[in-house]
């Protein structure tokens, strides 16, 4: 009797959170499925009509889907690359018992409580202008000319910013990681005469190999719609070569007040972030059950 | 002679490490020195890096003339109030279905996590359109809404593992001692919760304060939190360098202290228990 009681009650507790959460997930995403089917403009909100998929033919053979797709998927790979290749060995590094290890640790994922905005314009500005940036002054001192970066390798500075930001965050999952494998098993594999390069490679690396989807997984999920990065240094110029395909539709949608064509497109972006999604819950759910 | 290789492997690693953590540290330490100079020596060159003339004056004047404590009040409001909002949902559905799991828990906790992979951009312009049409456009009330939706699903993920934690044995010592559901919850449950609970909120804080997307698009300036009066500096003629780095810290100093703070369970929030 007691157990349907507390069964009952929990159903109860669980309800106001799934309601909010189906809502949340139903209704907009109808509403843009349902947009994306229109001729709709918010300049001209009298002239909406059905115009079935029109607006997908429009948006996915619009050169600028095609170059914001570049874009996407330069930037996600880009940053993927750097703050894992990067992320492995400072996350060894901190693994040591190093002398200050956990204000040294501080130090490093600091970046990533820095909200995105002051991140961009601090190194768009301080670090970055051709001028009067500090990289500017070091390639002179080098006897080199300073790189114009949001003139000449836009795309490159958004990469560099974003990646300084998520480094932190892979670094730190794979030091938590590393943590815990069995120190016995390194310790076991030394004295059976393993040097430390294969002890990395074969007892390391194949421990990463989890954390470091996990770090791919939920990284990409977050860099598929970098937006205040874009918003607040170019603008998504000069011309398209920042325009990722978030910043593509909301550029649509606010600047250019197209619902229609925004909507079709944010139904692309689901799709595309859903192909990441579905390998990400798999990985999840399978640690749920243990 | 094995003693003294080490101490020298140990040595070099901590200038290692240390010339690592600099580097990464360095532009954040940069935006703290410009703080206090002057717009002037701010964008001189060659750069000064400690011997110049130290002053309060762009903290005087961010604070005294951008109206900067608004923003702040802002962020404090609506990353505290989406925060609390989340938990008041969070803890009762991450205790119902920690505790009295059914056969559908596993897919409902995955579908949560699943409102988190979509794209908010996706839904921007019905967003956008019902915001415009309730009047929450600019509004601290459409904030902390729609921060507190991004936040629940993580909350209750997190909170739902860190109860799972918890022997059932003492809830059911309890339940025999003739506690009510209520009681159990707020007597038994809490106390031995409050570090999940504490890291929890933390996370949800430091997410919801940051978070730059909805903030960016929903709010213009009497809802505007710090992210979006940070914004307001990248146009050419709000390009001050010593008083955006003096704006810059007053906005993230406090969150980086509470992200110092809540380091150690990060991770397990930040992977939805996929690496603990």
């Amino acid at each position: 009797m007691s157990t349907r009681q507390t069964q009952a009650v929990a159903r109860i507790l669980l309800t106001p959170a799934v309601a909010l959460l189906l809502i949340w997930m139903i209704v907009p995403l109808a509403l843009t499925a349902y947009f994306s089917t229109l001729h709709y403009s918010l300049l001209d909100p009298v002239s909406e009509r059905f115009i079935g998929t029109a607006n997908f033919r429009y948006f996915l053979t619009d050169p600028a889907f095609l170059a914001s797709l570049r874009n996407t998927l330069v930037l996600v790979g880009s940053v993927l690359g750097l703050t894992i290749t990067l992320g492995i060995p400072l996350a060894h590094l901190l693994d040591q018992p190093v002398f200050g290890r956990s204000l040294v640790r501080l130090l490093v994922i600091a970046p990533f409580f820095v909200m995105p905005t002051v991140s961009a314009l601090v190194w768009k500005n301080l670090l970055m202008n051709p001028v009067s940036g500090l990289f500017a002054w070091i390639a002179t001192l080098f006897g080199a000319a300073p790189v114009d970066w949001f003139t000449s390798h836009a795309l490159l500075a958004i990469v560099l910013i974003v990646s300084w930001q998520w480094l932190p965050f892979a670094t730190l999952i794979l030091l938590t990681a590393l943590q815990s494998l069995d120190q016995e098993q390194k310790e076991a594999a030394e004295m059976d005469g393993a040097g430390p390069l294969s002890t990395f490679t074969h007892i390391t690396l194949p421990h990463l190999a989890r954390p470091i989807t996990v770090v791919i997984l939920i990284e990409t999920i977050f860099l598929l719609t970098i937006f205040a990065e874009i918003f607040v240094t170019t603008g998504g110029g000069p011309g398209l070569e920042t325009t990722n395909i978030a910043f593509l539709i909301y550029s649509q949608a606010l600047i250019q007040f197209d619902v229609g064509s925004a909507s079709a497109g944010g139904l692309v972006a689901v799709v595309i972030a859903n192909v990441v999604a579905f390998f990400l819950l798999r990985i999840v759910g399978r640690n749920l059950e243990a | 002679m094995a003693r003294t290789a080490k101490t020298r492997h140990k040595v070099l690693m901590t200038a290692a490490a240390w010339l690592s953590g600099l580097l990464i540290f360095f532009p954040i330490l940069w935006m703290l020195l410009t703080s206090f100079k002057t717009e002037l020596r701010a964008v001189s060159t060659p750069p000064s890096f400690l011997l110049f003339h130290w002053t309060l004056e762009n903290y005087a004047s961010v604070l005294q003339r951008s109206a900067y404590l608004h923003y702040a009040l802002n962020s404090v409001i609506t990353a505290g109030g989406s925060t609390l909002i989340a938990l008041l949902l969070g803890v009762p559905a991450a205790w119902s279905m920690a505790f009295s799991a059914t056969a559908r828990t596993r897919s409902i906790l995955l579908w949560m996590l699943s409102t988190k992979m979509m794209p908010p951009v996706a839904v921007l312009v019905p967003i956008y359109l019902i915001y415009r049409d309730l009047g929450l456009l600019d509004s601290k009330a459409g904030l902390v809404l729609i921060l507190c939706l991004g936040n629940l699903p993580l909350a209750i993920w997190m909170l739902f593992s860190y109860f799972k934690e918890i022997p059932k044995d003492i809830l059911e010592a309890a339940r025999v001692d003739g506690a009510g559901v209520g009681r159990e919850l707020i007597h038994v449950l809490l106390p031995m919760a409050l570090p999940g609970l504490a890291s929890t909120s933390l996370l949800s804080l430091i997410l919801a304060w940051n978070e730059s997307f909805w903030t960016l698009n929903l709010s213009t300036s009497s809802a505007a939190p710090l992210t979006t009066f940070i914004a307001s500096y990248s146009s050419p003629e709000g390009l001050f360098w010593a008083k955006l780095s003096a704006a810059s810290t007053l906005a993230i100093a406090p969150i980086l202290v509470l992200g110092w703070l809540s380091q150690r369970q990060l991770v397990r929030g930040l992977t939805f228990g996929a690496v603990k």
